[in-house]
């Protein structure tokens, strides 16, 4: 079974059994059963939901969003040497700003410091964190404004366009791709918004 | 930044199809030049060169200020960090056309005369051993001065942290600091 196969019966599971779910407490509490439509509708919104996650858990995006005082690194997710703090603005200590090192383009060397303007963690009031968390809370944390950046879902498509997160689809050479595609990632994401940004228990 | 179009030539001189000036390095290798502003250490330099290269090789190679030094290549030993419009950059990985205009200083412009508080805090307790990193070090410890008066051990273990010394010389360098900032106080 090809990975692609394996993942996508990996996320008919994942959308499947909470839609079963929601339909038998919404049944077990005297509401009227789902229609038809509307559980296809959330079917359909988790399993965007899905392939959204798998491209915010990739190391390209999970590395800077951690709940942690600094960044990791690698797709092995170790921790970013040198002490690399957070900072207040998510820009780094005071004098060991990130573009000591990160400048605004990838460094071309092997293991040199990739790059992109604005390189920066999400900053400490809003750390955006999604290390450690289950899909549902991962759901959550997305729509939540006061975990989101004070970000609409409208305002989270935006977000996808700046440079820094495109870099994750050029992150220079020795660093894996996220499993989607942008142009594939911010559909997923437009589709999981537009049917209702519904999120897994 | 190799020309993605085949050059024209006229004497000894090679242009490409817009009339830039393309020049060959040691590899053959053809590339734009272009003439890039320094502020460097308080004075306006001009120099002719490709705009990706590094801030390091400029500094060195072009205006001969070796104080900087290169030790990785790779922005993970700061050896070579210098102050661009005040911060702690690598220069290694600093394209010199990304900091056009910029004001740049190097070891060599902390002062004319050794009185930097660094300075004279380094020389007093003889901080450096082999002392190849020490331009780095200084140049960091620097740039936290400038922004924090009196930090603390933990302040200085941040700041510090992208510095190695494969001397070991950490103990003195963070000596070094706090002796630094009570010289810039006016306290020693």
């Amino acid at each position: 079974m090809s990975l692609r196969v394996l993942r996508h019966v990996l996320v008919g599971a994942f959308v499947a059994l909470p839609v079963l779910f929601f339909s038998l407490m919404q049944s077990g509490a005297g509401a009227s059963a789902l229609s038809a439509a509307d559980q296809e509708g959330i079917e359909k919104s988790l399993r965007a939901f899905h392939e959204v996650a798998s491209v915010l858990t990739s190391p390209r995006c999970l590395n800077c969003h951690v709940p942690d005082d600094g960044p990791l690194q690698g797709d092995d997710n170790h921790p970013h040497p040198m002490n690399v703090k957070r900072g207040p603005d998510g820009k780094g200590s005071p004098t060991l700003h990130c573009f000591a090192c990160h400048q605004s383009e990838n460094a071309k060397a092997l293991h040199g410091p990739p790059g992109a303007a604005d390189w920066q963690l999400p900053p400490t009031k809003t750390p955006m964190a999604w290390k450690g968390l289950s899909m549902g809370q991962l759901c959550l944390t997305l729509k939540d404004p006061a975990k989101n950046g004070n970000r609409s879902l409208q305002d989270l498509i935006g977000h996808m366009d700046t440079s820094l997160v495109r870099w994750a689809w050029n992150p220079g050479p020795g660093r894996t791709l996220p499993p989607l595609s942008h142009d594939e990632f911010v559909s997923r994401l437009k589709e999981w918004i537009d049917t209702g940004a519904a999120c897994p228990n | 930044m190799p020309p993605a179009f085949p050059a024209k030539t006229n004497g000894n001189k090679e242009y490409d199809c817009t009339g830039l000036v393309l020049v060959r390095d040691g590899t053959n290798r053809r590339f734009h030049m272009a003439q890039t502003s320094l502020v460097i250490n308080g004075e306006t330099k001009s120099v002719d060169i490709d705009p990706t290269t590094p801030l390091l090789w400029v500094l060195r190679e072009q205006l001969g200020l070796t104080g900087t030094k290169f030790g990785c290549g790779l922005a993970l030993c700061g050896a070579c960090t210098v102050h661009v419009d005040g911060n702690a950059v690598r220069s290694c990985v600093t394209r010199v056309g990304a900091v056009a205009g910029k004001h740049i200083t190097t070891v060599e412009g902390l002062s004319r005369d050794r009185s930097h508080p660094v300075q004279r805090a380094w020389l007093q307790l003889q901080v450096p051993q082999c002392g190849y990193c020490q331009s780095g070090q200084m140049m960091s410890a620097a740039a936290l001065l400038a922004v924090n008066a009196n930090p603390s051990d933990s302040d200085i273990d941040d700041a510090m942290a992208g510095n190695l010394c494969r001397c070991g010389t950490y103990a003195r360098i963070r000596k070094g600091v706090h002796l630094a900032a009570e010289l810039a106080r006016g306290q020693k």
